[in-house]
């Protein structure tokens, strides 16, 4: 399994596999022993079934709604983000939500179609490992999310826009 | 105007750092093709027909004269001694290399310039009224919320992948609107509610392109303080939902359009409702920094010289007629604002070489304290000249060209770069315009017309703006030949208005014959006062029909 970043651009193993959505009808298929992200809608079917299992955690796609987690978010050991495309900037939004609007405290992934110059808004907006696509040098990536010491907005890193931040 | 502190001088640095290893790393193959698009795009750079274009950002059409000095330094060092003013109040280079460009950019940084987000789907540079700040009707100056915007939307880790660009514009006036409002993403109108408070009435979902529409209102005061978190919200719904399967679908204005002005802003409030009490709310304190920066400059106390003026108009013809058209009234007494015309016939709309942006910028220094104003019409205004200099610094202008008395009439032509440069175009549009100024230069009768607005563009992108012009020219490509559409009735001001299509489109040569037969029909229909927009408006559009394709 490839590598992860984590936000401090330290690598360390993966430990998790994405399960895809089943096809119409059939079952979800969890491997045994090991950690899983499943579909975030079928997570939430079989919440009781899940529930504080630390091996078990969701992944959403970009045109799913963060909202169905909202109340449950901490109950999951770690929520992945796709981007199918790393030009769908929907993740972006899903992220702070988890975070800034439903408190999600635990491990955010982002995965799929993830790159080097996307990694350092993906850190701003909430996310603190990065499943790099194999191709990319992973060695580049500390320089990628560190391009920029600061920012002029308020995100998830920082509720202090540069404003306010001026101001004292 | 607006200076950078040591943040936004660090952050420039930073950015052109990034650009610096991006670029290398497109070099060296190590980023494919569609990875580095977005990131060269949101750095001003497209790759076009004959070579890479350059769009330099010009935050809200605001110049000191040190930074022309510099623009006119890089024509010369990396492109062929010449730049463009665009409809979005900014400059482009056609010429420059890829490898040059992280360079193009350090010089730029430098003089407190960039290139950031002036392309891509993002936020782009914000615009307003040429005339803030000196005319006497506006609310309150907008450019120091321009600024506080620019600063909130530039490198926005949200919103930097939208479904698709994204623009906002700002206008103060309660009479005018320069800035085009109604046709951008977001237009924000500067009001005061009953109580006196200032604010914005928020439109949200106008636009040119493929599917013109004037934007509806969708918040009718917004407390200023309530800025950016509120546009946070609209920028969020739009990120989520607006359509990604269909580009030419995936402006805001057909999510609001879809969801109905009423369903998208309910959307927006409830958005909003979460964050508003953020600490991305402003602060009384944060907006009265920004407007410490656009404060006035050292204006003498002066009378109007309006007895030296009206001798001066008697004894010159011309100079009165530059006075009548290109010279605007200011909110001090003794001052004026002028327009230079960047549409002398034989020279493309808007462009002016290396020598030219010089001059300008000595004029700057000389007759308006160092900072001209570029404006979407794609002319440039020097904001505080001495009413006792004008015709001083009229006589100066003649021979550099700026001084063609056309503003806002016939000939002072918006015409984005078309086929000869654009590689998105269908069709040429600068031998059009150029031919259309042929056809109409004499003065006395452009006078006699009035203002018209005639718009032109190569291609469906719409960067001429034709849907808003009175008179609206579309490059069309019929089986790889090169036509044209015309529209009529457009309008991009208060009363904003798309164009209605005129009928089948024309060859290039029969354009300019075509304008004068639509000229024909409202010499004849007009009445004394109307102008060409009013009569359209009252005899609409069959009468220029019947003649046009009589």
């Amino acid at each position: 399994m490839p590598d992860i970043i984590f936000r401090d651009g330290s690598i360390r193993q993966n430990q998790w596999t994405v399960v895809s959505r089943p096809e119409g009808g059939e079952a979800l298929d969890i491997p045994e022993q090991k950690r899983v992200l499943i579909p975030a809608d079928l997570w939430l079917e079989s919440r009781e079934q899940f529930a504080g299992d630390e091996n078990v955690g969701v992944w959403l796609d970009s045109h799913d709604e963060p909202e169905i987690l909202a109340d449950h978010v901490n109950e999951l050991p770690l929520i992945a983000v796709n981007f199918p495309k790393f030009s769908d900037g929907r993740g972006y939004s899903i992220a702070r939500l988890l975070r800034e609007r439903y408190g999600y405290k635990n491990e955010l992934r982002a995965i799929g179609d993830v790159l080097l110059d996307q990694l350092q808004f993906m850190k701003r907006c909430g996310f603190d490992t990065y499943e790099l696509r194999p191709d990319k040098d992973i060695r580049k990536a500390t320089r990628a999310l560190n391009f920029f010491s600061q920012g002029y907005q308020a995100a998830t890193d920082t509720d202090q826009p540069l404003f306010r931040r001026r101001a004292s | 105007m607006y200076v950078y502190d040591e943040h936004d001088r660090q952050m420039a640095a930073e950015r052109v750092a990034q650009f610096r290893d991006q670029t290398e790393r497109a070099l060296a193959g190590e980023l494919a093709e569609d990875e580095f698009l977005p990131l060269r795009l949101q750095n001003g750079l497209y790759v076009q027909r004959l070579a890479p274009m350059l769009r330099i950002c010009v935050p809200y059409g605001m110049l000191r004269s040190v930074q022309l000095r510099r623009l006119a330094r890089i024509t010369r060092d990396y492109d062929k001694g010449y730049a463009h003013f665009t409809t979005r109040q900014n400059v482009q280079l056609n010429w420059p290399e890829l490898k040059d460009v992280p360079d193009i950019l350090a010089e730029l940084a430098e003089v407190e310039m960039h290139s950031n987000q002036t392309s891509g789907n993002c936020i782009r540079n914000t615009t307003t009224d040429q005339f803030s700040g000196v005319q006497s009707d506006e609310i309150t100056d907008p450019r120091p919320y321009c600024e506080i915007i620019r600063q909130w939307s530039t490198f926005h880790p949200e919103f930097a992948y939208l479904p698709r660009k994204f623009k906002v514009a700002v206008n103060a006036s309660e009479k005018t609107d320069r800035a085009a409002i109604q046709v951008h993403d977001i237009g924000l109108q500067i009001v005061r509610n009953d109580a006196g408070e200032l604010g914005f009435r928020v439109h949200v979902g106008g636009g040119l392109g493929r599917t013109p529409m004037v934007a509806p209102v969708i918040r009718e005061f917004l407390p200023e303080l309530d800025l950016l978190t509120y546009l946070e919200s609209v920028l969020r719904v739009y990120n989520r939902y607006g359509r990604r399967d269909n580009k030419f679908k995936a402006r805001i204005k057909i999510l609001v359009k879809a969801l109905t002005p009423e369903g998208f802003a309910e959307k927006v409030e409830a958005e909003w409702a979460h964050i508003k009490d953020s600490p991305s709310k402003l602060t009384p304190e944060a907006i009265n920094r920004i407007k410490t920066y656009f404060t006035e400059p050292a204006y003498l106390a002066l009378n109007n010289a309006t007895e030296l003026l009206a001798q001066q108009r008697f004894e010159n013809r011309e100079f009165d007629q530059w006075l009548k058209y290109n010279v605007d009234t200011h909110k001090k007494p003794g001052y004026a604002i002028v327009s230079l015309t960047m549409k002398k016939t034989g020279t493309p709309p808007g462009d002016v070489t290396d020598k030219q942006l010089e001059q300008i910028a000595d004029l700057a220094d000389e007759f308006s304290f160092g900072e001209v104003r570029v404006t979407h019409e794609q002319n440039v205004v020097l904001a505080d000249v001495r009413q006792d200099r004008l015709l001083e610094l009229w006589g100066q202008l003649g021979p550099m060209g700026f001084a063609t008395a056309n503003l806002n009439m016939l000939t002072d032509i918006i015409c984005c770069p078309g086929g000869d440069f654009c590689a998105l175009a269908n069709a040429k549009s600068i031998p059009v315009a150029d031919a259309i100024q042929r056809r109409f230069d004499n003065l006395d009768f452009l006078y006699d017309l009035g203002e018209i607005d005639l718009n032109i563009s190569g291609c469906m992108n719409a960067c001429g703006h034709h849907h808003v012009g009175n008179i609206g020219v579309l490059g069309v490509d019929k089986k790889g030949q090169e036509f044209y559409q015309v529209s009529l009735g457009g309008a991009s001001q208060h009363d904003a208005t798309i164009g209605k299509i005129l009928g089948p489109s024309f060859a290039r040569d029969d354009m300019p014959e075509v304008i004068a037969k639509i000229i024909d029909v409202y010499v004849n229909k007009r009445t004394e006062e109307e102008s060409f927009i009013d009569t359209y408006r009252r005899v609409g559009i069959d009468p220029f029909k019947e003649r046009v394709y009589a």
